[in-house]
């Protein structure tokens, strides 16, 4: 036994307790990986949730202009709601779930996501709009292949900005248990534990970072006539 | 829906209101909390972001501030700042337990908006305005004081704005970390299952939020010295973007990083 007590200390042990610890990530790897991938897939499937909502809101914000002040009155004041208090909010109706997150989070992107699209929509010159109106294109054609590319820069820019502050929000999530690395990060404040709180939130940044740039990516795949040109933010 | 009926129960409950860490106490704590991050965010933030939009400079600033606002979760701000030896969670003054932690936490995080509407509004500012200024001869601080200022003031009004927002929704998450403020009576009743408790706690936090953020739209427009339509119909009117001279227009309203 006392071999055992004499073992060498870890750079995570209670004495030590240091914030960078290459040993806990090694040894914890298992628990950093699930809170990862659980991470990951709330924030896509809420950002996902909320494009799909965003899309046809933003459709007809466009098409019937007295609905667009509802559409984004009700969404902005939804934004104003603090998310420790949307989630619990949405309890009574989902449970302790991570369905409870995805939605809150939903609710959060979507806000960001349909003024961006009504934005970019709005960027497409009306001259374009009637050249394509000219050569036959009906509205749905339009749409799709006139004024949806033209305006992909502000969705995208628009994509961004709600993905990676999704990222972050996930974390808040661990109010209903599931935060993904937010439940690490609260588990590290209540057992004093510095390598897990700071592993974990490192890994929040370099998750909001990478995914960052896989819409970036994506949007320099999507826009070949755009490359070469300065981008436009 | 039994729970439902705990939620009204609790909020209908004097005791809850009233005495040592009552809710009452606990929104004039977070009330304190948020403005004066408020306050000490516009004192730091301010003065640089409108001056540096005077000088025609800052833009890689206001990006930068708002993408690193974004990216970190203000949970893991906050809980590090609670961890680490200082601040840790010591008590503040009237802020309560982590009250200086929780203090920082909020004014960096309202930081970013503040920073980044001024600094464009000031730089929006029209060039013909500014030739203008400059014809009649005014000097740089003339300049700044009379056109750049009034003309820019909605835009960096609804930073301010949109900071207090950002900062209502931080001083909840201290509760995370067991600090100060309404938070506290949701973390409460979601750690001890009496889920009526955290979801009470959750409407006062909601409603308060949204009658800051009322409040705050009308004290915009009551201050902003240029008369105008609503912004956020003379944005949405059709072809009148980037063409009107006068009114700067920011891209991202919603400009908001973490809550």
């Amino acid at each position: 036994m006392a071999a055992a007590a004499a073992e060498e200390p870890s750079c995570y042990s209670r004495l030590t307790n240091e914030w960078f610890c290459w040993q806990y990530v090694v040894d914890r790897q298992d628990q950093l990986e699930s809170a990862t991938v659980e991470h990951l897939q709330i924030t896509l499937a809420a950002v996902l949730v909320g494009v799909l909502l965003a899309f046809p809101l933003a459709l007809l914000a466009r098409g019937v202009p007295r609905l667009e002040t509802a559409i984004l009155g009700t969404s902005t004041m939804l934004y104003t709601i603090p998310s420790l208090a949307l989630f619990p909010l949405l309890v009574p109706f989902t449970g302790l779930s991570a369905t409870t997150v995805v939605i809150g989070l939903a609710l959060y992107a979507l806000t960001i996501l349909v003024r961006s699209m009504l934005e970019g929509l709005r960027g497409v010159p009306a001259e374009v709009r009637e050249s394509a109106a000219g050569l036959g294109y009906g509205p749905a054609r339009r749409l799709l292949r006139v004024e949806l590319p033209l305006a992909l820069p502000v969705l995208m820019a628009g994509l961004r900005v709600a993905t990676v502050s999704t990222v972050a929000l996930t974390t808040v999530g661990t109010i209903v248990s599931y935060g993904g690395l937010g439940d690490l990060i609260s588990d590290g404040v209540l057992t004093n534990f510095r390598a897990e709180l700071m592993t974990a939130s490192v890994l929040c940044v370099v998750l909001a970072v990478v995914l960052d740039l896989a819409i970036v990516g994506t949007q320099w795949l999507l826009t070949p006539w755009a490359r070469g040109r300065a981008t436009a933010r | 829906m039994n729970v439902l009926t705990d939620v009204w129960d609790y909020l209908t409950t004097a005791a809850n209101w009233t005495g040592e860490g009552g809710m009452l106490q606990l929104l004039v704590e977070q009330l304190l909390l948020t403005f004066t991050a408020l306050g000490l965010a516009i004192l730091v933030g301010l003065p640089i972001a409108l001056w540096l939009g005077h000088l025609g400079r800052g833009s890689l600033l206001a990006i930068n501030i708002s993408n690193v606002g974004r990216a970190v979760p203000t949970f893991a701000l906050l809980a590090l700042l609670v961890v680490a030896d200082w601040p840790g969670t010591r008590d503040f003054g009237p802020y309560g337990r982590a009250g200086l932690a929780t203090i920082i936490a909020l004014t960096l995080f309202a930081l970013p908006p503040i920073i980044t509407n001024a600094n464009v509004a000031v730089r929006e500012v029209s060039p013909a305005a500014r030739s203008a200024a400059d014809g009649m001869g005014m000097t740089g601080w003339q300049k700044f004081r009379r056109v750049e200022l009034p003309l820019s003031a909605a835009l960096v009004l609804l930073g301010v704005r949109l900071a207090l927002v950002q900062v209502w929704a931080t001083a909840t998450i201290a509760a995370l970390v067991a600090g100060p403020g309404l938070g506290r009576v949701i973390t409460d009743g979601f750690y001890r299952t009496n889920y009526g408790k955290g979801i009470a706690g959750a409407v006062v936090v909601a409603a308060v939020a949204l009658v800051l953020e009322g409040g705050a739209a009308l004290t915009q427009r009551a201050l902003d010295p240029v008369p105008r339509q609503d912004p956020d119909r003379s944005r949405s009117a059709k072809g009148s973007r980037g063409m009107s001279a006068d009114t700067p227009t920011v891209v991202e309203e919603t400009d908001a990083v973490g809550r």
